[in-house]
């Protein structure tokens, strides 16, 4: 007696071809979703392993020795310390998985290996989210479950042969089923309050404004296309000129670049005196910083936050993640009209022995204009005006007297350099002004009446004292090129665009951006605090964990139940011809002809045939049609089963002769 | 670990009359239902969770929402994976079992009919130690080769056989017992050597003229034909074994195998011995007869026969 060889379920059996071919799939895919953050060799030597390896075990299959395993291993270690210090914190532990991940296909030989190879994969796909949990970012990794799905699939012992598309369809369906148990999930589960060990490290280098402003430093800021914050307001949105938001309000000079003057708990926030005043929210991107822009001037703080005694408002926090706040501003208003002698002083002070050719002209328009503050603010807009200036983001180097070399020699720049060296000049010239930094304009998005602002709309401008108006906001920028404040700074940049910054795409990116502005208020925003709130519209205030808890086990059991009802569910085999026959007995039933119990069919029907004397050949036809298809075959077909059904509905017995 | 779990299954299944429920032998046909197919998840599955569980720690600790989604996601994809498991195996009925013919102390081949109404992927039947995968189509019968060990000669019940599956992702074992109310017979093992049996008088005159015929043909050799028969010098000059062949069956001396001559033997030895006449009868194409104790198969030749001979061996007490 010969056995038939038959493939044996143990886990030490070496993996079909297509099971490895999966399995380096998702391997590839993984190392692409990583590819981004880890340095370009790395990424590029681990994708030549990866390659390698699937080409060697097409040839033969087997392990790679360890003497070639081992040094690998080495080398990694080795390279990740070398680069990243430390084989510790986000960065270099995804490096360190990632070659892991790579360099255990060389021995992925068996079930077993696949096995923890797909479920490393699985946690690799999830580190990818750490570094960008945008739409697409999750999107595309949530594809990449699909081929480690399919690897498990295919592990398996004695399957029907299926087409690929077969298979990731129903792995897909497998996704889908699982959703809406996923989503609730999702919702429910409790979230931290705070972090058990080390969040992100802060010192991750990511664009965005500081508290200090030396001409130059926004060039990055200025081409980065990211979302700032989103603003949505509660009326009609204010018109392009006043879409002015504050950050940082800096009055130190030292020659090189504006800081940030260190808050005095003492001081008094300036007083205020608002004219129209507009409401709104704004959902701001995580920026590693404390400030909560506002749009210009910020009357109230909102909460878990503070203002600042120049109208700058500070979280009480880090904003790690992205966060949303309301807040209400003045667009028209008055602010500090009156400046008390030590204010004045400080929003005077210049360093000595820098730019004397400035402090030269400032010095001869006051000398022309005499006291009239307004007129030397004008003569300055009108220098910037009609001096040969130029707006561009590349612009010319600047030396020492850096304020002097811009104004008199490169004459080129953008907002920084205009902001910057008008405060200068006003100063120089005795009026109280210091820069302001923040953004202006965004895009106003119809379709969800919302205003995305981007990094790239990053501005600074100038505000200056004049007596009886307070601080009043000036924007030299916009004396070289309206068309920063009324269209933004792409728009002002002009032909410098990059060709991806084309008019068409930027619309179209400017569009797509309400699926991301979704995604960051109901996914990445949902935060423990909105979790509190979910309840709200039920009447409880505050969802506290054990509630949440008791909330996520009912309904994953109700989840549960409806997937045991799925598993459960078995398809009756129905009897056609016997539903048809109960539909005539129904339709002669109306008529009086009743079946009784001990009638069998042709007692029954002939007895109908002769109580509708005009019906007879139909009922006897049916009769006959019945009773072959019962009686004389075992399996009637389909068609004929059909026939017999379709003759019963067209029957329609007609009153019984008495 | 292996011998511990076995420990816990019997404990399980002295202590749980639900798991016990369907130890007894039943009749076929068998189809699987809820109430015996059990689910636990394998030792990928219990690792998977633990990973998940890191997942979701780090999810929560990095505040990062769209990571929670994910580890939700896979999450609620191994629960539903379960459910699929059990799927697989609901419903499915083993129709019927034959059994193919072995002598004591070899595997015998059992084939279970295996139908299901609807598609069902790398299902295992285990057997001993032995585990053989298949999978199954909508409507379709997979007849499924099993080979059961076999110790001593007569009637033996098959014993239980496990189904179970882990489709489609491993991470859960569904499994069920089959335990079919049916036994296979086994052959009587015939002994190595022993003694040509004793031809009756008439036989033997009747071998004698048929002497001188021995060369009358010679055809290729065929398993089962005694090495006596052989022709060595012919074979030499050929690739081939050739046999010489004394053909014509009803020729050849009939055998009469009878019990009653086999004095000063016990009851296993004799059978054994007469299990080999049978075999050797079997093999040279003879006519034989079989004299067993209250049963008498007259004269016949050919594999019914021969079958017949030899289950009416295995059957004795």
């Amino acid at each position: 007696m010969k056995r038939t060889p038959r493939p044996q379920a143990t886990i030490d059996a070496p993996i079909d071809n297509r099971a490895f071919d999966l399995l380096s799939g998702t391997l590839a895919m993984v190392l692409a979703l990583h590819a981004p953050h880890l340095p370009w060799w790395l990424s590029g030597a681990l994708a030549l392993i990866l390659g390698w390896r699937w080409w060697q075990r097409r040839q033969q299959t087997g392990r790679v020795p360890a003497w070639l395993k081992l040094p690998m291993l080495v080398l990694l270690t080795l390279v990740v310390i070398a680069w990243y210090g430390s084989i510790f914190g986000r960065e270099p532990g995804t490096a360190l998985a990632v070659g892991l991940l790579v360099l255990k296909l060389l021995e992925s030989e068996t079930e077993r290996d696949a096995r923890v190879g797909i479920s490393f994969a699985c946690f690799a796909l999830m580190v990818a989210l750490l570094f960008d949990q945008g739409l697409i970012a999750t999107l595309v990794v949530a594809l990449g479950l699909l081929p480690a799905l399919a690897t498990l699939r295919a592990l398996q012992p004695a399957r029907l042969p299926t087409s690929t598309r077969r298979t990731v369809l129903s792995n897909l369906g497998l996704l889908f089923s699982a959703l809406p148990l996923a989503l609730l999930a999702f919702l429910l589960v409790p979230r931290l309050s705070t972090p058990l060990w080390g969040a992100p490290s802060p010192r991750q280098a990511t664009t965005g404004l500081s508290d200090s402003m030396t001409p130059g430093n926004f060039t990055e800021l200025l081409t980065d296309d990211r979302p700032a914050m989103r603003v949505s307001f509660d009326g009609p949105p204010p018109a392009t000129d006043l879409r002015y938001f504050r950050a940082y309000v800096m009055g130190y000079y030292d020659g090189r670049g504006w800081h940030r003057r260190p808050p005095d708990p003492r001081e008094a926030v300036a007083a205020i005196e608002a004219g129209t005043t507009v409401s709104y929210r704004i959902t701001l991107q995580p920026t590693r910083q404390r400030v909560l822009p506002t749009l210009d001037v910020p009357l109230q703080a909102p909460t878990q936050s503070r203002m600042q005694p120049d109208r700058e408002v500070l979280a009480d926090k880090v904003v790690t993640e992205a966060i949303s706040y309301a807040a209400t501003s003045a667009s028209r208003y008055r602010l500090q009209a009156v400046l008390d002698p030590a204010s004045r002083q400080r929003s005077l002070q210049l360093p000595t022995a820098f730019n004397p050719r400035s402090h030269a002209l400032a010095a001869q328009w006051r000398q022309r204009f005499g006291s009239d503050d307004a007129a030397i603010v004008d003569a300055a807009l009108a220098l910037f005006h009609d001096g040969g200036f130029r707006y561009t983001l590349a612009p010319a180097p600047l030396g020492r007297d850096s304020i002097d070399d811009f104004l008199f020699s490169t004459q080129e720049g953008f907002c920084e350099h205009y902001a910057s060296s008008f405060t200068v000049l006003m100063r120089a010239a005795g009026i109280p002004a210091r820069v302001v930094t923040g953004y202006q304009g965004g895009y106003w998005n119809k379709l969800a009446d919302y205003l995305l602002v981007r990094n790239s709309d990053a501005h600074a401008w100038s505000e200056v004292w004049l007596a009886g108006r307070g601080w009043v906001r000036v924007d030299p920028t916009a004396a070289v090129r309206p068309e920063r404040v009324t269209l933004g700074a792409s728009a002002a940049a002009g032909d410098q665009r990059d060709w991806y910054r084309n008019d068409w795409l930027q619309d179209v990116r400017n569009r797509w951006d309400v699926v991301n502005r979704w995604w960051d208020q109901a996914v990445v925003g949902f935060d423990a605090l909105r979790q509190r709130g979910l309840l709200t519209p039920f009447g409880i205030r505050n969802t506290d964990t054990g509630m949440l808890g008791l909330l996520l086990a009912i309904s994953s059991v109700l989840f549960v139940a409806l997937g045991l009802g799925w598993a459960l569910w078995r398809r009756e085999a129905r009897d056609h011809l016997r539903a048809a026959m109960h539909r005539l007995e129904s339709k002669l039933a109306r008529r009086g002809i009743t079946r009784r119990s001990s009638e069998g069919p042709q007692h029954y029907l002939s007895r109908a045939a002769r109580a509708l004397p005009t019906q007879r050949h139909e009922l006897e036809a049916l009769m006959n049609l019945y009773l072959s298809l019962r009686y004389a075959q075992d399996h009637p077909s389909t068609e004929s089963v059909r026939a017999f059904s379709v003759a019963v509905r067209e029957f329609r017995p007609l009153d019984v002769v008495k | 670990m292996a011998p511990l779990l076995q420990r816990a299954q019997q404990l399980a299944e002295r202590r749980l009359p639900s798991l016990t429920r369907y130890r007894r032998a039943e009749k076929l046909p068998i189809e699987l239902h809820r109430r015996r197919i059990y689910i636990v998840p394998t030792g990928f599955g219990l690792g998977f969770s633990v990973l998940l569980l890191v997942m979701l720690v780090g999810a929560l600790n990095y505040a990062n929402n769209a990571a929670l989604l994910l580890t939700c996601l896979l999450g609620a994809a191994s629960a539903a994976s379960m459910l699929v498991a059990f799927r697989d195996l609901d419903g499915l009925r083993l129709g019927h079992i034959r059994a193919g013919h072995a002598v004591a102390g070899q595997p015998i081949e059992l084939t279970l009919a295996f139908d299901s109404s609807r598609v069902r992927q790398a299902i295992r039947v285990e057997l001993g130690r032995d585990t053989t995968a298949f999978a199954i189509d909508a409507g379709a019968v997979v007849h499924l080769k099993l080979m059961m060990p076999t110790t001593r000669r007569g009637w033996q019940s098959l014993t239980r056989l496990r189904v179970w599956s882990n489709w489609p992702l491993g991470l859960f074992r569904a499994w069920s017992w089959l335990h079919p109310e049916q036994a296979v017979l086994v052959w009587p093992r015939p002994e190595e050597a022993g003694p040509p049996p004793v031809a009756p008088a008439e036989d033997a005159r009747h071998m004698r003229l048929l002497q001188g015929d021995e060369l009358a043909a010679l055809r290729e050799y065929r398993v089962g034909d005694p090495q006596r028969h052989v022709a060595w010098k012919a074979s030499a000059r050929h690739d081939n074994l050739l046999v010489k062949d004394f053909e014509r069956a009803q020729n050849r001396p009939q055998w009469q195998l009878d019990w009653r001559r086999l004095d000063g033997l016990d009851d296993e030895s004799r059978i054994s011995r007469l299990a080999r006449w049978v075999n050797e009868a079997h093999a040279q194409q003879r006519h034989f007869s079989l004299w067993l104790p209250g049963n008498i198969i007259p004269n016949g030749s050919g594999p019914e026969h021969y079958a017949h001979c030899m289950n009416a061996l295995a059957q004795l007490p």
